[in-house]
């Protein structure tokens, strides 16, 4: 297990390191920030001196050697827009994306799992069928005309909810967040039901597909001729073997929500990390863009270690250390 | 004569399929008294499963109970409800299945798949339950209980994951146990350990026995009475002995033709020519009449029951010796 999370780390650091490199002449070669960042009026002069404040006056190699020095010692650069170091801006961010997507994650397997495990029980019935429909329509509205109609309905018709924005926060243990205020919260759920919609229509067809597989197999028929309560065959005999495709895909989907729920963070004025990679990549706030990138592999390779384990937990023929 | 623990009669067990009907059990009566082992013989597809899962009120959609009953210790299983069922199944009917890998589940610990077993039941506690697995498992010969109840199934071999499928069928002391081809997953030595083992429980606890089985050498080393299926019907009952040694269906004489024996070493061996017919929509009428060389025009109508206390189904039966 140890070692197992070791070996993991060690690849991740390679991953960071290609990934920078990636990032750093991908956006070297899409356009010259400074261009950008000086006004149209601007002559030569103040051009050279904009690039040479920002070091943009070296070669692109020397300069990701001097990136590559610093990010060693924990500095990932200042925005070139902000002037503030990149990984503040960020971190000044993170809160209002994890609420907003563990929010839609709570949303999406708390409802997708009981829902999808009812309409794979009794797949004949009128339930089942109004279930399975409305995955349908999940999977195939686009997210971001769902968010502009829960607006509608909640916000301008109804008025009982917020139309956009974060709300005010709350304190607790020391952290800050919408999560801990009422308001905030009356915030936090639209845009966190728009998030949530695909990956509960996700999580329905992936409950229902695994209930109805598993309801066939040997060992449930066989936890019934023992005797058991169809109720415990299906919350413990069944439940533990569908979570293990739900974790699998919900692993993925994790990652690229906190990377990238940008229709959702627009939709809704919604302050999160989405928003500010939009924001940089418009304005070739290079640091940003590298520093966000980074970021994101560390959450993808924690939220991978993190999926791995609970594979062992939920299976236990997954041994850890057998896996590269 | 006293009431016998099963008495299974004309029981009828139909799959309505959307291609038609499936009569894969097709008026089938037999009696079981407490301690006796019935073998339950044929070939692939006879019917024999959907028999034991007739008895166990576990037969799956479209399948259903459409005729016939099914009487133990005096009660109508055909026609309990699933409550009153539920209650009886693990209880006072225990099942062994076929394959032990498929039939204990991969992600829960046999001692969480033991123990629940006696607490569906007895209403009895954790501990009162473990200990009840621990005595189990010993009584089926496996070696460090206390470790391997704490094992995934995936840790034991096959022989071990059968031992713990028998343990856990004993564990509530039933009157009766459905074993479905418990050994055909399994090697010859470990199937002959098996074999004897649950025999000796049997007979040690008083606890009847179904063992279905395709294999005539296994029916042969354990069973009292022997009941031989073909197409949703049993086409000849009764002693082992008298079965075996003095068959009167040609497809019970048959079998025994195709099963490879010592004494006639050399000689090829016989085999039924032809396929199972299909149960689907049968017609009326010995349905092994097209592979049979006795067959006559006569067969196209059921053959009445004959024989008495051995008991066959057949209007050319070989003569009884
Ligand atoms: N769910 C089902 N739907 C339709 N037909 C079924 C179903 N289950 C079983 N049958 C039919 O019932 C018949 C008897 O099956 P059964 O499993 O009892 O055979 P068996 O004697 O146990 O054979 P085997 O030795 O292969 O286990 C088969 O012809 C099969 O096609
Ligand atoms: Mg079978």
């Amino acid at each position: 297990m140890t070692v197992f999370v070791i070996r993991r780390l060690m690849q991740s650091i390679l991953v960071l390191f290609a990934m920078s490199a990636i990032v750093f002449f991908g956006v070297y070669v899409v356009g010259d920030p400074v261009e950008i960042l000086v006004s149209h009026e601007a002559d030569e002069a103040e051009r050279a001196r904009v690039a040479a404040a920002l070091g943009l006056d070296r070669p692109v190699w020397v300069q990701y050697f001097a990136f590559l020095e610093n990010a060693l010692g924990g500095d990932l650069g200042k925005s070139f827009v902000f002037g503030i170091p990149a990984i503040q801006l960020i971190l000044q961010r993170m809160p209002a994306t994890f609420e907003l997507v563990i929010v839609s994650f709570v949303i999406a397997v708390g409802l997708g799992i009981p829902l999808g495990m009812y309409a794979g029980y009794r797949p004949n019935s009128a339930g089942a069928k109004t279930i399975m429909a409305g995955s349908i329509l999940g999977f195939s509205l686009p997210t971001f005309w769902v968010g502009l109609m829960l607006i509608m309905i909640f916000a301008v018709e109804m008025q009982i909810l917020p139309a956009g924005g974060r709300g005010p926060v709350g304190s607790f243990l020391g952290m800050q967040s919408s999560l801990f205020s009422w308001t905030g919260l009356g915030h936090l759920f639209l845009p966190a039901l728009n998030l949530a919609l695909f990956k509960l229509a996700l999580v329905i067809r992936l409950a229902r597909a695994g209930m109805r597989e598993t309801l066939l197999l040997d060992y449930v028929k066989y936890a019934r001729a023992k005797g058991l309560a169809m109720r415990r065959v299906v919350f413990v005999h069944v439940l533990k073997n569908i979570m293990i495709p739900i974790v699998t895909v919900l692993g993925l989907e994790l990652g690229s929500q906190i990377a990238f729920s940008v229709v959702t963070e627009t939709v809704f004025a919604w302050p999160g990390m989405g928003k500010l990679i939009i924001e940089s990549i418009d304005k070739l706030d290079r640091p940003v863009i590298v520093a966000y990138l980074l970021v994101i592999v560390v959450i993808f390779v924690l939220i991978n270690l993190v999926v791995d384990v609970l594979y062992s937990v939920l299976d236990p023929r997954v041994r850890l250390a057998a896996k590269a | 004569m006293t009431e016998p623990l099963l008495r299974v009669e004309e029981l009828r067990t139909h799959f309505f399929t959307r291609a038609g009907v499936v009569k894969a059990v097709d008026g089938v009566s037999f009696a079981l008294e407490r301690g006796r082992i019935l073998g339950l013989v044929g070939e692939s597809g006879s019917g024999k499963s959907v028999t034991g899962f007739s008895i166990l009120g576990l037969v799956d959609p479209p399948g259903r109970i459409a005729g016939g009953r099914i009487l133990f210790k005096g009660r109508d299983l055909a026609a309990l409800p699933e409550r009153e069922m539920r209650k009886l199944r693990g209880a006072e009917i225990a099942t062994i299945f076929q394959d032990p890998a498929m039939t204990l589940n991969p992600v829960l610990r046999i001692d969480t798949q033991m123990i629940e077993a006696v607490v569906a039941h007895a209403g009895a506690g954790e501990e009162t339950a473990r200990g009840r697995a621990l005595a189990a498992l010993r009584k089926v010969g496996i070696p460090a209980p206390e470790e391997r109840l704490r094992a995934y199934p995936h840790q034991l071999s096959g022989g071990m994951r059968q031992r713990v499928a028998i343990a856990i069928a004993l564990m509530n002391e039933p009157d009766l146990i459905v074993a479905d081809e418990p050994t055909t997953a399994l090697d010859v030595t470990i199937q002959g350990q098996i074999l004897y083992e649950v025999q000796r429980l049997c007979r040690e606890t008083g606890t009847a026995l179904i063992w279905i089985t395709h294999d005539l050498a296994v029916v042969a080393a354990i069973a009292d009475e022997i009941a031989v299926m073909y197409a949703g019907r049993i086409v000849e009952y009764g002693a082992a002995a008298e079965v075996l040694d003095r068959p009167r269906h040609p497809y019970t004489a048959g079998l025994l033709a195709s099963v490879p024996s010592r004494n006639r070493k050399g000689a090829p061996l016989a085999q039924i020519p032809g396929m199972t017919p299909s149960l689907l929509d049968p017609p009326p009428g010995c349905l092994f009449r097209t592979r049979c060389a006795r067959a006559s025009a006569a067969c196209a109508a059921d053959p009445p029951p004959a024989g008495g206390a051995h008991a066959f189904r057949c209007h050319h039966p070989l003569e009884a010796a």
